[in-house]
C-alpha cells in the first residue's frame, strides 16, 4: 500500500490540482449515491412536499430546487438518481472490463485459433450499431436495471478487449515473460499474475471511460422507456421536464442537467489525468 | 493490395454470418412472440397458428435461418410484416432523409473540428487553447438529450427559427434538418476537436517541423506543407469510423425531430416487433461497416508510402 502511494503514477496524480478536485467531487457523488442505497437519505423521492411546480425555497431543504408536476421534491429526486447511476456505471463498468481484458488476455497470449475466435466474436458485435444491439438486449432481459445490465456487459467488453489483446501481444514476447516459462510455470498462471497485471493502465482508463458511458446509455434508454422502471433517474427526469419547459419551468431539467455534468465532468477531466499520470513516455 | 482486399473480404463473410447468427438467436428464441404482439392477447389460438404460418414462423429454426441467409445473398428481404411494403422501398425511402442530416452533420462536424484543433495545437499551453480544450470536456460532459430538449425549446419553439418536428423533402427540408445537424455538430465537436488537437501537436512537435521554423520557412508554409499534409491520415481515419453512422442515422434525433429516415423505421420495427425490417437493417449496417473499415485500411496505405499492405 504504502508502495502504491509513492508510486510515479500516484505521485503524477497527487501533483495534478484539477483531478484531486475532480476525484473529491466522485467521492461525494458516490457518498450521495451510499447513503441513498442504505436508505439514510432522499428515500421520500415519492412523497408530495407542496404544490405543483413550487420555485424554489430555502425555508425546507427538500424545496431547494422547487418541485415537478406532481409536488414531488426535485432536489430528492436528483439525489436519489445519483444511485441509479453509480449502480449502472460501477457494475457495468467493472463487469465490462473485467471480461474484455480476460478475453483480451487469452486472445493475445494464446494466439492462433483461440486468437482467432475472439477477434470474430467482438468484430460481429461491433459491426451490430451499438443502439440497436442495447434496445434488442433490454427488450429481451426485461425493461429495468437488469436488462440495462445485460445490455451494457454484452456490449462493453469490446473496447477493454482489443486494447489488451493488442498489449499483451506486446507484452507476451518480453524477457521476464520468457524467464517465468523457463522456470516452468503455467501459461495460466504467466497470464493472470505476470501479464494482465502489467495491462492495469489501459485498464483502468477504459474502467472510467465505460463508467461515463453506462451514465449517458443510461439516460438515453430511460428515455426511450426501457431504463429503470418506477424510480427517478437523470434520464426521466429530463423526459419529464420536455413538458414542462414549454410551460416555462426549467428547475427540473436543470437539476438533472446539471448533476449529471458535474460527475460525468469529472470522470471526464480524471480519466484524462489517469491515462497522462499512467502513460510511462509522459515525465 | 488485390490479395489485401480479397482475403478482408473474405474476413468479412464469418462476420457477417455472427452478425446474421446473434440477430437470429436474440429475436427468433428470446424475443416476446410477434404473432402475440400482432393480434393482441385476446387472439383466439387459430388466428395465431394462421399468422405463424403466414410469417412462415411454423418451419424448423434452422430453414428459416437459411432462409435468412438466402435472402442476404439475393439481396432480396422481402416484405414487412407491419406494413407489407417490400423492405427494399422502405430502405430506400429512409436512406435520404437519413443522409440529408449525416451528411452535412459529418462535413460541418469534420470542418470545425479540424479548426479548433489546429487552432489548440498551435497555441499549445497558451490560455486560448486551455479555454477551447475546457469547452470541449465540458461540452462532451452533457447528455445529448438535454442537447436535444434545450435546442428544441430554445431555436423552434422560443425562436421560431425552426420546425420542432416533421421533415418536407424539396427546398423547405432545412427548417426541419437544421436543427438535428445543429444538434449533431455540437455532440461531435467536443470529442473530435480533443481527438485532432492531440494530432496536431504531434505534429507540431515532429523534428522536420522544428527545423523548417529553424530555417525561416513562414507560418503560412509549415502549417500546410509541413503540418496539415501529415495529419491528412489520422483525419480520414477519423472520418472514416464515422461513414457507417452516416446511413445507421441516429435514432434519438430521428425520433425528437420526427425525421422519416432509417433510425426512425428501426425504432417502429422493434416497437412493432418487425422481424423482417430489424434482420434486414442489421446486416445491411454491418456490411457497410465491414467495408468501410476495409476502405479505411486501402485509403491509409494511399496516402501513407510507409504503410504496406500484406
Amino acid at each position: 500500500m504504502k508502495d502504491l502511494w509513492h508510486s510515479r503514477p500516484v505521485r503524477k496524480l497527487r501533483r495534478d490540482k484539477w483531478a484531486l478536485v475532480c476525484l473529491s467531487v466522485i467521492v461525494a457523488y458516490a457518498l450521495v449515491a451510499l447513503s441513498v442505497k442504505l436508505g439514510i437519505f432522499a428515500s421520500g423521492y415519492e412523497e408530495r412536499v407542496g404544490e405543483k411546480f413550487t420555485t424554489p425555497s430555502l425555508e425546507d431543504w427538500r424545496l431547494w430546487l422547487g418541485t415537478d408536476r406532481q409536488g414531488r421534491s426535485i432536489f430528492v429526486r436528483a439525489m436519489y438518481s445519483a444511485k441509479i447511476a453509480f449502480g449502472v456505471g460501477f457494475v457495468s463498468a467493472l463487469i465490462g472490463v473485467t471480461v474484455g481484458a480476460l478475453l483480451g488476455g487469452i486472445a493475445g497470449y494464446y494466439g492462433k485459433n483461440v486468437d482467432n475466435f475472439i477477434v470474430w466474436l467482438y468484430s460481429t458485435v461491433q459491426s451490430i450499431p451499438n443502439l440497436l444491439l442495447l434496445i434488442a438486449l433490454t427488450y429481451i432481459a426485461g425493461k429495468g436495471l437488469f436488462g440495462i445490465y445485460v445490455a451494457f456487459c454484452a456490449t462493453f467488453w469490446v473496447g477493454p478487449c482489443r486494447v489488451v489483446r493488442g498489449e499483451v501481444m506486446k507484452l507476451k514476447e518480453a524477457e521476464y515473460i520468457q524467464s517465468a516459462r523457463a522456470m516452468g510455470y503455467g501459461n495460466w498462471k504467466i497470464l493472470i499474475q505476470h501479464v494482465l497485471p502489467n495491462t492495469m493502465h489501459v485498464v483502468l482508463v477504459y474502467f472510467a471511460l465505460l463508467f461515463v458511458g453506462a451514465i449517458k446509455s443510461e439516460v438515453i434508454l430511460s428515455y426511450l422507456g426501457l431504463g429503470v422502471q418506477g424510480e427517478p433517474s437523470w434520464g426521466i427526469m429530463i423526459d419529464q421536464a420536455r413538458a414542462e419547459l414549454i410551460n416555462g419551468f426549467y428547475w427540473q431539467i436543470g437539476a438533472a442537467t446539471f448533476s449529471m455534468f458535474g460527475l460525468v465532468l469529472c470522470f471526464n477531466v480524471f480519466a484524462d489525468a489517469l491515462q497522462d499520470a499512467l502513460d510511462p513516455k509522459s515525465v | 493490395m488485390r490479395a489485401f482486399i480479397i482475403r478482408r473480404l473474405l474476413w468479412g463473410i464469418p462476420v457477417v454470418l455472427g452478425v446474421t447468427l446473434i440477430t437470429f438467436v436474440l429475436f427468433n428464441f428470446f424475443a416476446k412472440d410477434p404473432v402475440v404482439a400482432f393480434l393482441g392477447k385476446s387472439a383466439t389460438e387459430q388466428d395465431l397458428q394462421a399468422l405463424r404460418v403466414q410469417f412462415g414462423l411454423d418451419r424448423p429454426h434452422y430453414i428459416q435461418y437459411l432462409d435468412y441467409l438466402r435472402q442476404i445473398v439475393t439481396l432480396d428481404f422481402g416484405r414487412s410484416w407491419a406494413t407489407s411494403e417490400p423492405i427494399s422501398e422502405m430502405m430506400s425511402r429512409g436512406l435520404g432523409p437519413t443522409l440529408a442530416i449525416t451528411i452535412p452533420g459529418l462535413v460541418a462536424t469534420t470542418l470545425l473540428a479540424v479548426s479548433v484543433g489546429l487552432l489548440a495545437g498551435s497555441l499549445r499551453g497558451k490560455a486560448a487553447d486551455r479555454l477551447l480544450m475546457a469547452l470541449a470536456v465540458a461540452g462532451m460532459s452533457v447528455s445529448f438529450l438535454v442537447y436535444i430538449v434545450v435546442g428544441q425549446y430554445l431555436l423552434a419553439f422560443r425562436v421560431r427559427f425552426f420546425q420542432i418536428y416533421g421533415y418536407e423533402s424539396g427546398f423547405d427540408r432545412w427548417q426541419y434538418v437544421a436543427l438535428p445537424i445543429i444538434v449533431l455538430v455540437i455532440v461531435g465537436m467536443g470529442y473530435d476537436s480533443r481527438f485532432y488537437r492531440s494530432v496536431f501537436v504531434e505534429e507540431f512537435t515532429r523534428d522536420h517541423v522544428t527545423t523548417a521554423v529553424a530555417k525561416g520557412a513562414g507560418s503560412g508554409r509549415v502549417m500546410f506543407r509541413h503540418v496539415l499534409k501529415n495529419a491528412l491520415i489520422p483525419i480520414i481515419t477519423r472520418v472514416m469510423i464515422s461513414v457507417p453512422f452516416l446511413v445507421t442515422g441516429s435514432l434519438l434525433l430521428e425520433s425528437f425531430f420526427g425525421i422519416p429516415g432509417l433510425g426512425t423505421m428501426l425504432l417502429e420495427a422493434l416497437n412493432t416487433a418487425d422481424f423482417p425490417v430489424i434482420k434486414a437493417y442489421t446486416v445491411w449496417i454491418s456490411i457497410v461497416f465491414i467495408i468501410s473499415t476495409i476502405l479505411n485500411d486501402v485509403l491509409y496505405a494511399v496516402v501513407d508510402p510507409r504503410v504496406r499492405l500484406e
